[in-house]
């Protein structure tokens, strides 16, 4: 094929587009990952910014862990993480699979209601209320229990299971198999994808969760990984107190790294899951 | 069969009827206990709560028994009075429109770019990366923000201070923050909002391409006749659907970059009702405002819903 000027000029546009986004992404988590590595004296040598050091030091790492805080934090984030994720997944294909059954009564009702509350939200302050009174408050389970299930998440889950053909129940019926024994053995084992993207969704939300932290802990020894980072971030004179062995802000990177390293680790590995789900949402939500 | 076996059914007396749903599907009907004890709980609870908008609230006296005020919009009127908040609900809209209308074009743009790219692999590698942000935090994103922005060791600034240029602060002035809010929310959304975009210019007939070809036109101009024209509606549907949004300018967002330096440019209505009820205590007035907001969302987003769907039908 002949390729006219346009042609390749258009070819030029679309790298070109593509390239930028590329750098645009990469260039300032590139600054954050090498600024935690660069040791203070190439800092100062070269004048503030380094893309890319000639030397690696991990010092800022180990004065980051020497100090338990961010450890603490990590461990907190790491149990709300498993724990919820695991009763989200639970209460959230509890919840779908009734609702998928379209001939029990009521489910329509039911999953009225329940995206009712997507609609209108009580706010802030009325939960806020209502979560002190169901005396979660300065527990884990504050993270937990008030988000135990997206509304997105199981509209998308139930809509999945909605595709299932209606023989295998029928199938399964007949067989003597009891509602919990099909959920089980035959429904379970076939939704393996769809828990593995809604999982992941759970996981990733639990890991960055920031306002439910904000809103319902005050206890210092519960603060998640997130909080304690935005007070790291923050605050001016850190109260690591260690600007003359490792600088505040190759501290502050290194932080952001360790809380970031384990998405970013494992995000090749599941992005493609994530990209379904938004697709499967889109098209039924 | 299922119809004869309905009319039966329904000539059945109520208490028998009730008896055979439950015979028929209590295992359903209790594996979704702990879900409706959830939406009662956390969702549907707080909203009887709201009544404290209207309630001089004592915490002694709980939300039951604390007094009515009077007159009712007591508190619609205390906040609207104050020219302060006013400011608060311009900010809200103002970041909200600014995000919509900056956010969705260069999705739009890279997802173009994507389609026409004609090598795959690259394509699919820049792709992956671009959706990367979105699954950083707010927190990890205003991380990167100070190391990209800072006053004293931002990247950016250090290459204002090398060109002889004075230091912005771009992360503490009332002038820079809601473009510094617009332009975090574009890092990290540029790549996921292209997925939308993606799919549906998936799903345009190659055939028209084809003919396009063969008709000699070029590239530029299939996009401007055959692409943008087939992901118009999705276009148009987004748009719609994120205007009724517009009174949530990002909660988490605002709140992880928020500092006392640039509340007159980024105090949203959020983060006024989480420091005026929880960080105050004044919990009455921060409901109030809180339900405002609530109902004209649901208005919004219902009003924005019909619109849409009208737009749909309109183009079939």
């Amino acid at each position: 094929m002949v390729r006219s000027k346009n042609d390749r000029a258009f070819d030029a546009l679309v790298y070109g587009i593509l390239l930028f986004v590329l750098l645009i992404t990469l260039i300032p988590v590139m600054f954050v990952v090498s600024m935690s590595f660069t040791p203070y004296e190439e800092l100062i040598k070269r004048g503030g910014f380094v893309l890319i050091p000639t030397k690696v030091t991990m010092t800022a790492y180990k004065e980051m862990l020497s100090d338990g805080l961010l450890l603490g934090g990590l461990w907190i984030t790491v149990q709300v993480t498993v724990i919820g994720t695991i009763l989200n997944l639970i209460a959230t294909t509890l919840t779908a699979y009734p609702l998928s059954r379209r001939q029990m009564p009521g489910s329509k009702l039911v999953t009225k209601l329940i995206i009712f509350t997507m609609l209108f939200s009580a706010g802030t302050i009325p939960t806020f209320l209502i979560v002190k009174a169901t005396g979660v408050m300065n527990t884990i389970w504050a993270m937990i229990l008030p988000s135990l299930i997206t509304v997105y998440n199981l509209i998308v889950m139930k809509a999945f299971f909605e595709g299932l053909p209606e023989e295998l129940f029928e199938a399964a019926r007949i067989d003597g198999a009891t509602e919990f024994g099909v959920l089980l053995r035959i429904v379970m084992p076939m939704s393996l994808p769809i828990m593995m993207t809604i999982g992941m969704y759970y996981a990733v939300t639990h890991w960055n969760a920031y306002m439910v932290a904000v809103l319902y802990i005050t206890d210092a020894e519960l603060r998640p990984m997130q909080v304690i980072l935005r007070r790291m971030l923050k605050s001016a004179n850190m109260d690591y107190n260690a600007e003359d062995v490792v600088p505040a802000e190759t501290l502050r990177m290194a932080a952001v790294c360790f809380a970031t390293a384990p998405i970013v680790i494992i995000y090749p590995f599941i992005q493609k899951y994530f990209v379904k789900g938004t697709l499967a949402g889109a098209v039924k939500g | 069969m299922s119809t004869t076996r309905d009319l039966a059914y329904s000539r059945l007396p109520l208490g028998e009827r009730i008896k055979r749903t439950l015979l028929r599907w209590w295992p359903l009907y209790l594996m979704l206990i702990p879900g409706i004890v959830f939406f009662a709980v956390y969702k549907y609870a707080p909203m009887g709560g709201l009544v404290l908008a209207f309630k001089n609230f004592k915490i002694k006296k709980g939300i039951w028994g604390s007094p009515w005020v009077d007159p009712w919009y007591k508190y619609f009127q205390q906040f609207f009075k104050s020219p302060a908040n006013r400011n608060i609900i311009a900010n809200t809209i103002s970041i909200s429109l600014w995000k919509l209308f900056v956010g969705m074009f260069p999705s739009l743009i890279f997802a173009l770019a994507v389609s026409e790219c004609r090598k795959r692999g690259f394509a699919r590698i820049v792709q992956t990366v671009s959706y990367l942000p979105h699954f950083l935090s707010w927190v990890v994103v205003y991380g990167v923000a100070t190391a990209m922005l800072s006053v004293n060791r931002g990247v950016v600034n250090d290459v204002i201070k090398k060109l002889g240029g004075q230091a912005i602060p771009f992360l503490n002035s009332n002038e820079y923050f809601q473009g510094v809010i617009i332009g975090t929310d574009l890092w990290k959304g540029l790549g996921w909002g292209a997925i939308t975009y993606l799919a549906a210019i998936m799903g345009i007939d190659t055939s028209l391409y084809e003919a396009a070809t063969v008709d000699g036109c070029g590239r530029f101009r299939q996009i401007w006749h055959i692409t943008l024209p087939g992901i118009r509606k999705i276009f148009v549907v987004l748009l719609i659907l994120k205007v009724g949004t517009i009174l949530d300018a990002g909660f988490n967002h605002v709140y992880v970059f928020l500092t006392d330096e640039v509340r007159s440019s980024g105090e949203i209505i959020d983060t006024w009702v989480y420091t005026q009820g929880i960080g105050k205590s004044n919990y009455s007035l921060a409901t109030a405002v809180g339900l405002m907001k609530s109902v004209l969302s649901t208005t919004l987003v219902l009003a924005t819903n019909a619109l849409s769907r009208k737009w749909e039908a309109s183009i079939w």
